[in-house]
């Protein structure tokens, strides 16, 4: 069995002393800062990202891919005991959640949302597998046309199925190419956009652009919020969940992973309407909805089962054919190109053991995360006291030091703070992030294959229809966007994201 | 027709695409544009900002029928003081050394919260310099100075 030497080599790779603590770490911070509303995933990657570049690729992505799935696990703990979320993705678990809680039932409620998470992240880690394999070795057959074609889907799905408006989301796709197009061109040695400086040449740094555009500005954001945290106490009681939950949670937690897993692929949707979508599918359905919102324990599994599931499957396509669908996938791609490795279908069998260890890592991962939550989370919950003016100047002295480690230089920093100023504008304009970072990162290499493709056809630009695998990736971009234009699937749109809105 | 921009979301931020489109376009127009077999260092650059500025006019529009108002205000305040704080951490981390360019960057971007306790910011500092030190300097090897006089 092929498979099964793939899995002993990925666990090789993990199970060494360096990775495996890599993992702790990575699944530690993520709790932490799931645990820590105001600090996201995003935040703490970015924040990361420049200490992980003297690390070996594997390390640095079983690191990073630990902090994100682990703070889908964290956010839920403070969702059910404080009916606050530590993560967006975790706000519908409070409307069940916080209700068994004050039902004397915060021990079960933690338990089920522990177990439905680990089923879901380990479904969704062998879909990774089952999908991975054969998605990489189709993706090796794409012609450069077929990849221009793939990246245009990716970036037009990821603007048309985010969260508000499309027109934006997509004007920010192309300041995120611009930017990525900034340093010097491969082909012709010519220095664009570097304004003279010589620092520019290497292109603005993704760190940089990643913490100005994340970090700086989310702090700025949050600061324009009235803190008003206050110090909880609670005991959590027994954490064995009865029988009864347990039978009552099976089902939806796998209609939960199913949902999720589906979501978590698709780019542009991930971990919150994931849990969403899993709570609405599972008041449908249940025979008494009004259970719903008075401490429901379908109502914590569902969602919870959702967004570690698509917390995992969203690395399908970052992984296998290099395309990122969401900020933080891109993050992560960014992590590997930082750490040279040339994302595609290709990584599968150039660094096997990249992949298949960040695989195993992930089981690894999965099974730490029940152990630190469930024990320690009266520590977790202490956590919460920690006001948020010592945490934000903690943030901006890793934005700072981290930018300023890269190339020893203070340029770096100061970029980073346009950047952030940048970052900040855009967002109380209520323009997206998340395509810029996307078509940042993607920027060189679309416009790589693209220089490719049209060379190879000679200038002909029909190449694009000719090739099967191309015109289909287009006419499915194409739908996408005509589809946004229809009135009553906009409306149908705007009405999903305000109920999303009125969820969290 | 007068309309009010100041304030309006989708218009202020279809100004804001059309001018980082045409800036981009103007700089653009330096590189070689070449041909479509043989593209030029600005094909891409300029097909692109052409895109962008067309994004620009559709969110303009949109913002002018609609005219959706900026949620809550800016906070101009913080957003300086986070800024100046890096832009301080960068000017004094290789004239002065690391601690008093931390001692800078907590104490001015702490300010930017909605309490400053100066005693709190001083042991914060203290706690995260020494955090700072041993995690980049002796750990990761950094070939920082703690303190320096380079001026």
């Amino acid at each position: 069995m092929e498979i099964l030497d793939h899995f002993a080599l990925g666990f090789g790779v993990a199970m060494s002393m360096q990775n495996l603590a890599y993992c702790f770490l990575g699944v530690l911070l993520g709790t932490l800062i799931g645990v820590l509303p105001g600090v996201g995933p995003l935040v703490t990657i970015s924040m990361l990202l420049p200490i992980t570049f003297g690390l070996p690729p594997v390390s640095a992505v079983i690191m990073l891919s630990g902090i994100y799935y682990g703070a889908q696990y964290g956010g839920s703990t403070t969702a059910i005991l404080v009916n606050l979320p530590g993560e967006t993705s975790s706000a519908v678990t409070c409307l069940d959640g916080y209700q068994m809680a004050r039902r004397g039932r915060a021990g079960a409620a933690l338990a089920i949302a522990a177990l439905s998470s680990f089923v879901a992240g380990c479904v969704g880690t062998l879909l990774i597998v089952a999908l991975g394999v054969p998605l990489a070795s189709w993706a090796l057959r794409f012609g450069a046309e077929d990849y221009f074609a793939l990246m245009v889907l990716g970036l037009v799905a990821a603007s048309v199925l985010s969260h508000g408006d499309m027109v934006k989301a997509l004007a920010m796709v192309v300041v995120g190419l611009l930017i990525g197009l900034a340093g010097t061109d491969v082909n012709s040695g010519v220095e664009r956009y570097t304004f003279g400086l010589a620092e520019l040449a290497d292109g603005i740094g993704f760190t940089v652009l990643a913490v100005g555009i994340f970090a700086i500005s989310e702090v700025v954001l949050n600061l324009e919020q009235k803190e008003t945290r206050e110090v909880f106490t609670k005991t959590v009681g027994g954490l064995m969940p009865s029988w009864h939950d347990l039978k009552a949670s099976f089902l939806p937690t796998l209609r939960g992973t199913a949902i999720g897993s589906f979501f978590g692929i698709l780019p542009g949707t991930g971990p919150s309407i994931s849990s969403f979508s899993a709570y609405m599918l599972e008041k449908k359905l249940a025979k008494d909805p009004s259970r719903f919102g008075q401490g429901a324990i379908e109502g914590v599994a569902a969602p919870e089962a959702a967004n570690n599931a698509a917390a995992q499957t969203a690395f399908i396509p970052t992984l296998t054919l290099g395309i990122p669908g969401s900020a933080t996938m891109a993050l992560i791609l960014g992590a590997l190109i930082m750490n040279g490795v040339q994302p595609g279908p290709s990584v599968m069998t150039r660094n096997p053991e990249l992949f298949w260890g960040v695989i195993a890592s992930m089981f690894i991962g999965n099974a730490l995360l029940v152990a630190l939550n469930l024990p320690l989370v009266g520590l977790w919950v202490r956590l919460l006291s920690i006001p948020y003016r010592w945490l934000f100047p903690a943030i901006v002295m890793f934005c700072a030091l981290g930018n300023y480690s890269l190339n020893n230089s203070a340029i770096d920093v100061y970029l980073c703070a346009a950047i952030g100023v940048l970052g900040y504008v855009l967002a109380k304009l209520k323009c997206p992030p998340a395509p810029l970072v996307l078509g940042y990162v993607l920027g060189p290499m679309m416009e790589e294959n693209l220089r490719r493709a049209l060379l190879l056809s000679e200038g002909d630009l029909s190449m694009f229809v000719r090739s099967p695998i191309s015109l289909t990736f287009l006419v499915i971009s194409l739908l996408l966007l005509i589809s946004m234009a229809l009135p009553a699937i906009r409306r149908g749109k705007a009405r999903v994201d305000q109920e999303e809105a009125g969820a969290i | 027709m007068i309309v009010k921009l100041s304030g309006n979301r989708d218009a202020l931020a279809g100004l804001l695409f059309m001018g980082l489109g045409t800036f981009g376009f103007a700089i653009a127009l330096g590189y070689k544009f070449g041909t479509t077999i043989d593209m030029g260092p600005g094909y891409f650059p300029r097909i692109l900002s052409l895109v962008l500025i067309g994004f620009g006019i559709v969110t303009f529009a949109r913002g002018v029928r609609t005219c959706v108002t900026i949620e809550g205000g800016w906070a101009w305040l913080p957003l300086l003081l986070l800024s100046a704080s890096l832009v301080t951490f960068g000017f004094l981390l290789e004239r002065a050394g690391l601690v008093p360019a931390l001692a800078a960057l907590f104490f001015i971007s702490a300010r930017a919260g909605h309490e400053f306790k100066a005693l709190e910011v001083l042991v914060l500092t203290a706690v995260m310099s020494v955090f700072a030190a041993a995690v980049f300097v002796w750990g990761l090897k950094l070939p920082y100075s703690l303190f320096a006089w380079n001026f």
